[in-house]
């Protein structure tokens, strides 16, 4: 039994990493819509597809999701105006001390908003929570779980549906502000981003995503678990504000306590900031922090703490994209591993679970 | 020996110390009508869980066209059209649409699905409602839409848990009709649970009756009733009257007729009788009352139907 089920599982892994091969859906509506069924007659679409299109349109169409875009999208273009207009002298200061003078529409602004890389790792979480909070819980509670795992469907790949599904509109949301930007940068400068800019913010927008599905997962792990959808968004709201305020507390608290006196050994003072590093890296929002820094503030060279030996010959100057990127995916792998422990969960979660119609 | 669609051997559920379903075993044939009646809490659609591998089980086996449930449930899932107690449909779909995305998931293709769809929304009588959103839809309606949802994958075996619930009268005996056709017609296996007896006396060729997850009787209705009224399974009810020919008092009458042979007894009043019978005696009967010069109003056998069988079980249940 479970032999199979973690066979069926890697099999629709595989079909998840397949996905994009296949010419993702041009319009998600398409399938509901009668006319233009007649166009792809012969087209056989296979079951996990038409799991994922629903899922899709269920979000675009959804209330839910089309208020929280708009609050993120009026939030991330607020900051920008604001930067724009006013602190245009401030920009152009700071483009003299570094070549980056677009990364700093992502990561600066003039004070009178956050700038945007806040309100992504701030609104970044609720939209992946509020995404996934009732996914399974919905189903069960319209009684339409039971009917559709009456059908020659895997059952994991109502879970994966879900989460591909999130994934995607979440991706869709997070290019279309990070080119938002960008435009509205290149319209109101008037430069265009160098190729190594661009590639950053991309870089940056993907780690996003990578972020928010972290969240998605841990919200749909939580509508695995609770029947109430109330119960489950709380319970998310709940990680998320453990971690952005209760954890650090925690960490202090823990931190405190190993303080060395000011004459103590270089080996302790080492091993104080190691583990005041340590303590808070498993956190996925100081994980994200850190991704976002070392992505978007190329002259940031370093993550941990570091010997004087280490720093001994650095050159401060800015790091290529590709250092960027290796600084951080220790960053990167752990946000992986968080997902893969929520999608983990949900699985053994839901696998074994009884269906009954409703309740 | 018959091809068995439906094969259970031994099968145990339990929730903690509490035995939802007891070593059941049971088997339907292929083009079977099988009903699974008992009252509620009696296991019904726990069997059926398990029947689909939607639930563990805990020993036994199921076997459904061959296919143990339990290891390849998918292959179950393709040949079983199964309609869930209290079925859901996505709200802000309309029904044509409901239907569609099942299809899809059955992975018949689209022109094809588009087809059968009209078909069966046609067969169930829901062709004005298709394109409505299905939260528009009345307790019945939705109903409906369940069976068309089964049958849009032209299952080999259909499951019906408790499919009549919240359907009125006309509608309950379309919906039988239907599943009788279809079952004669395409040779389709139907296991239908419900408490209803009538349904079940009217549409199933044989009955299972279950009371707390365990198996009290099984076969054909009438096999049911000589099974638990062995002695005098037969009664005849009618009624006479007077005429001038009349040769005999109603006391010698009735005399004549408990005298008659496998007569059990007779209950005589006011020109009513009963008689309780070991075989069928309604024309000897008839010929008695005639010879003797009397008119007979009424004459009607009584047969045993699943009513008495039911609080004949459930009696013996609580003796227990
Ligand atoms: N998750 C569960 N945990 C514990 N007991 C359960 C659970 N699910 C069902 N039961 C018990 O199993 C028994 C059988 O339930 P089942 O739903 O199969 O009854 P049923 O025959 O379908 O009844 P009804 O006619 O009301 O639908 C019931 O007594 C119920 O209390
Ligand atoms: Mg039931």
């Amino acid at each position: 039994m479970k032999s199979t089920l973690l066979k069926s599982g890697i099999d629709r892994l595989n079909t998840i990493i397949k996905i994009p091969s296949f010419n993702f859906p041009t319009n998600p509506f398409r399938f509901l819509r009668k006319e233009t069924a007649e166009n792809d007659r012969s087209l056989v679409l296979s079951p996990f597809k038409a799991m994922v299109q629903k899922e899709i349109t269920d979000h675009i169409t959804n209330w839910r999701f089309i208020i929280l875009f708009a609050i993120i999208t009026l939030a991330c273009l607020g900051t920008l105006f604001s930067t724009l207009s006013d602190g245009m002298k401030v920009l152009v200061n700071n483009n003299s001390e570094n070549n980056f003078f677009f990364l700093n529409l992502f990561t600066k602004s003039d004070g009178t908003l956050p700038p945007y890389f806040v309100f992504v790792g701030f609104l970044g979480p609720l939209f992946g929570i509020s995404l996934g909070f009732d996914a399974i819980s919905s189903e069960q509670n319209r009684g339409t779980l039971s009917r559709i795992l009456a059908q020659p469907v895997p059952r994991d790949s109502i879970l994966n549906a879900k989460f591909l599904a999130g994934i995607i509109v979440i991706s869709l949301m997070f290019f279309t502000l990070s080119f938002l930007v960008m435009g509205s940068g290149l319209i109101a400068i008037g430069i265009p981003p160098t190729a190594e800019e661009f590639m950053r913010i991309i870089v940056y927008t993907i780690l996003s995503i990578v972020y928010v599905s972290f969240w998605l997962n841990l919200s749909i792990l939580f509508s695995v678990r609770f029947r109430q959808p109330a119960t489950s968004a709380l319970s998310g709201i709940a990680v998320w504000l453990f971690f952005t305020i209760f954890y650090p507390m925690i960490a202090n608290l823990i931190i405190k306590g190993y303080e060395p006196s000011q004459y103590a050994s270089p080996k302790a003072i080492y091993f104080y900031q190691k583990l005041k590093f340590y303590l808070v890296q498993i956190m996925p929002n100081e994980l994200f922090d850190e991704i976002t820094s070392a992505i978007l503030v190329p002259s940031v060279r370093s993550l941990g703490p570091l010997t004087m030996e280490q720093m001994q010959g650095a050159i401060p100057s800015s790091l290529p994209l590709g250092q960027s990127i290796l600084l951080v995916w220790p960053q990167f792998t752990g946000l992986i591993a968080l997902t893969l422990l929520c999608f983990l969960l949900s699985y053994i979660l839901f696998m074994k679970r009884e269906i009954r119609s409703r309740g | 020996m018959a091809e068995k669609s439906i094969e259970i051997i031994g099968l145990t559920k339990k929730y903690g110390e509490y035995v939802a379903v007891d070593n059941l075993t049971l088997s339907v044939e292929k083009g079977e009508i099988f009903g699974l009646l008992g009252p509620n809490g009696a296991g019904k659609s726990t069997t059926i869980l398990m029947l689909l591998g939607l639930t563990e089980i805990d020993s036994g086996s199921v076997k459904v066209c061959g296919i143990d449930s339990s290891k390849y449930p998918l292959e179950v899932k393709r040949k079983v059209g199964y309609l869930p107690e209290d079925v859901g449909f996505y709200t802000d779909y309309t029904g044509l649409q409901n239907l569609m995305y099942v299809a899809r998931l059955n992975n018949i293709p689209i022109e094809e699905a588009q087809k059968t769809a009209l078909e069966t929304l046609d067969e169930v009588g829901l062709t004005e409602a298709k394109d409505k959103k299905v939260a528009s839809y009345s307790r019945g309606m939705r109903q409906r839409l369940g069976l068309a949802d089964v049958l849009i994958k032209k299952p080999k075996v259909i499951i019906l848990d408790e499919p009549t619930l919240g359907l009125d009268p006309e509608g309950v005996k379309k919906f039988l009709q239907l599943i009788v056709d279809l079952s004669r017609k395409k040779g389709i296996t139907v296991l239908f649970s419900s408490h209803h007896l009538h349904q079940v006396q009217q549409l199933c060729d044989r009955v299972g009756i279950f009371v707390k997850g365990k198996l009290l009787a099984e076969g054909k209705i009438s096999s049911l009733a000589e099974q638990l009224f062995s002695k005098n399974a037969h009664t005849l009810e009618g009624s006479v009257a007077e005429t001038e020919k009349t040769s005999l008092s109603m006391k010698e009458l009735a005399q004549k007729m408990e005298e008659m042979e496998g007569v059990a007894q007779v209950q005589m009043h006011d020109g009513r009788f009963v008689i309780t019978s070991k075989k069928d005696m309604s024309v000897p009967v008839s010929r008695l009352v005639v010879n003797s010069g009397y008119g007979l109003h009424s004459l009607s056998k009584k047969e045993y139907g699943l009513d008495d069988i039911y609080h004949q079980y459930f009696q013996e249940e609580k003796q227990i």
